[in-house]
């Protein structure tokens, strides 16, 4: 289902997120059986409804991304942030 | 009438960068005892404070969580002493738990996940100055009915900004907390949000504003090197004049001692070339270590640490490394203990131990002195392409050899470990603080305390031991070598001599490696020893000069880029990793890299000039 609605361009992945965007948090995908990166990004904020920004990219490959959560800045590398499947705001 | 109430427990949690730890110095001042707890090598803070009725509050400041989920070492920490789980910690009477109320949405969450603990516990609502100052409006009786826990709004760097917290803590304890949530914390702290707080903005502006600059790909690059180039000149220029202060000071105070003892010959010796000298070694290292640690807190009060954090993360990811090894691999340039000692603020611990086991490879000063006579007794100081000193050039090569080989062997660590799991950065990027005077002081103090503690202990211990076997046995009557030659430091040496003849060292420079355990530097003057010399510098240079052949001078060299001889940076391994396998990896790989490059270096330049 996920994966249909990604391809169809409704949902897509933080990571892939322009900068200076915003979007909608949808879900956290576990990568792993009890993913304990995705349950952290749980516990960050990171739940379904949440908006969320692409602030920023790290001087090197792009790599860290500066989010926007909340009321806070988290940095999370590309690997993290694709655990996150938002949906971009008009 | 104080001995008829009893006295308070209390734990302080909280998120990281909720300002707990300013509360803990605001209320507890400098009345805190650091330890580890038991079994493991997370700081333990605890602190005393009286309330107004003049009752006893002991407080004990948790390590920073996200979660009682317990995602970190700490966490169990947190969540197993809240809970009085934690063997050899009771239960707190009161949890006291610490919310900034500019971040709440991120923050209640954690406030909730407390509450269903059911311990008794209030909220302190803290950086309240910064939250109106933002026009944050906080309906706190609001707040208090939806939580149905005491409500109280704090300042912790702002004085008495914490005395509303005491007086109500000093009042009835509170009621066990009741968990009254949906299930669904994120959607009860939007309900709370939505209904006691308003938020002109999500971010502060001058975060913002500050944001732009300090991460921008240039100008945050630039200001990052631009921070640590000042943070290398004060280290060595500012340090310099009280370094000289406090070996003049040691020095003249180990001749006072020694000239009252001067009938006693052997205590005599013991007590200046064994104590004084030994444990003076390393005590010099006190203002670097602070001058250093100084800039590091304040960076880290400051909020600006995890950008340099975010803008290097990239480069050191690539080899096998965090973004936060940065800093504490900095430090080590000055000397490795403060640098294993600032790897506490590594959360992934493979990352920390891969920190720690490659922080001896950037060159600490106290190899200076090494780099120093052997750079002048044998590079002419020839101008290179009309602007480059050869003598400068030399040295900049040892300190980048330092640099790659710690790149590599982080590398190598990457590719052996069993566990590929991925590393994790999730790193907040706080609010930017003006860091308060009385948090850097402490921090200080702490730090400077842990460092004595070591000088007093472990390295007195080994400069006694070390001074027994330079000392006995004594020279035989009508000997003509230097004393130490016969000593067992000396016969050490001459065993040492097959080991090491194969990358060109004499047994001068063996039994000089003996002493040079205690502290990389005093490798020089145990070579002025050796050979017999009252005082070192431009004699042993010109000794060194005439009776050492290049190649063994560039083998030293090239030793001493990895020096596996400082015990006291061995120690700080053991304290800080609890582990004596750390400590034998860390030293056999450092051995066998130093062996391995000093053999080529030796083999080569006997090649090239015989």
């Amino acid at each position: 289902m996920r994966t249909i609605l990604i391809r169809r361009g409704l949902y897509m992945r933080l990571s892939e997120l322009a900068q200076g965007s915003d979007a909608v948090v949808q879900e956290v995908e576990n990568v792993t059986e009890g993913d304990p990166i995705a349950r952290r990004l749980r516990d960050y904020g990171f739940v379904r409804g949440e908006p969320v920004r692409l602030v920023g990219r790290g001087p090197i490959g792009a790599d860290p991304l500066l989010v926007q959560i909340g009321f806070t800045r988290f940095a999370l590398r590309r690997a993290e942030a694709a655990r996150v499947i938002v949906e971009k705001s008009a | 009438m104080s001995e008829a109430v009893a006295s308070l427990r209390l734990a302080l949690v909280g998120n990281p960068n909720c300002g707990k730890t300013a509360l803990f110095n605001q209320l507890t001042g400098g009345h805190q005892k650091v330890a580890n707890y038991a079994g493991v090598t997370i700081e333990r803070k605890e602190g005393r404070f009286r309330g107004p009725s003049g009752r006893q509050f002991q407080l004990l400041d948790l390590p920073g969580a996200y979660s009682l989920e317990a995602a970190s070492p700490d966490e169990v920490i947190t969540r197993d002493v809240c809970l009085g789980h934690f063997p050899g910690e009771s239960a707190p009477d009161v949890i006291v738990c610490v919310a900034d109320a500019t971040n709440l949405r991120l923050h209640l969450r954690f406030v909730l996940e407390v509450r269903r603990l059911g311990r008794p516990m209030v909220l302190a609502l803290n950086m309240m100055d910064a939250a109106r100052r933002r026009g944050i409006v906080i309906d706190v009786g609001k707040l208090e009915a939806a939580l149905d826990i005491p409500v109280i709004e704090t300042v912790a760097v702002r004085r008495g900004g914490a005395a509303e917290l005491v007086a109500r803590l000093d009042g009835d304890p509170p009621a066990l907390a009741r968990a009254s949530d949906s299930g669904d914390l994120h959607a009860d702290v939007r309900a709370m949000i939505a209904d006691a707080v308003r938020m002109p903005r999500r971010t502060a502006e001058i975060d913002d504003a500050i944001d732009r600059v300090v991460l921008h790909p240039v100008l945050g690059l630039g200001l990052l090197a631009l921070i640590m180039f000042l943070i290398f000149q004060a280290v060595f220029s500012w340090a310099a004049p009280l370094m000289d202060g406090i070996d003049a000071g040691i020095g003249a105070l180990g001749g006072w001692v020694g000239s009252g003892l001067a009938s006693m010959p052997l205590l005599q010796s013991l007590v200046v070339d064994g104590i004084f000298a030994g444990v003076g070694g390393v005590l010099v290292f006190l203002p670097q270590i602070l001058i250093l640690f100084l800039f590091i807190l304040a960076l880290e009060e400051s909020g600006y640490l995890p950008r340099a954090a975010f803008l290097l993360d990239r480069l050191m990811f690539k080899a096998g490394l965090t973004g936060r090894s940065f800093i504490p691999l900095l430090s080590s340039f000055a000397c490795a203990i403060p640098g294993i000692m600032a790897t506490r603020s590594i959360q992934d611990p493979r990352d920390r131990l891969t920190t720690i086991l490659i922080a001896p490879l950037m060159t600490c000063s106290a190899r200076l002195p090494v780099y120093a006579l052997l750079i002048a007794a044998f590079i002419p100081a020839r101008t290179v392409a009309g602007v480059f000193n050869l003598q400068g050039i030399v040295l900049f090569t040892l300190y980048a050899a330092g640099i790659v080989s710690a790149l590599a062997v982080a590398w190598v660590v990457k590719l052996v470990r069993r566990d590929k799991s991925e590393h994790a950065l999730l790193m907040e990027l706080p609010s930017y603080r003006l860091p308060h005077p009385r948090d850097i002081a402490i921090g200080l103090w702490e730090r400077a305390m842990i460092f004595l503690r070591r000088v007093g202990g472990i390295i007195l211990s080994l400069t006694v031991i070390l001074w027994f076997l330079s000392t006995f046995p004594g020279a035989p009557a009508g000997a003509t070598e230097p004393a130490i030659n016969y000593s067992f430091a000396g016969q050490l040496g001459h065993g040492l001599h097959a080991l090491f003849a194969p990358i060109g060292f004499n047994w001068q420079i063996c039994i000089a490696l003996v002493p040079g355990l205690a502290a990389r530097e005093v490798a020089v003057s145990s070579l002025a020893t050796v050979y017999a010399l009252s005082g070192d510098g431009d004699g042993l240079q010109a000794i060194v000069a005439s009776q050492w052949s290049m190649a063994t001078a560039f083998s030293l060299l090239a030793w001493y880029v990895f020096a596996p001889m400082c015990l006291s940076t061995l120690a700080t391994v053991r304290r800080e990793t609890n582990s004596w396998r750390q400590v034998w990896i860390m030293a056999g790989y450092l051995f066998a890299l130093a062996y391995l490059a000093s053999l080529l270096t030796y083999q080569i330049t006997r090649m090239l000039a015989p």
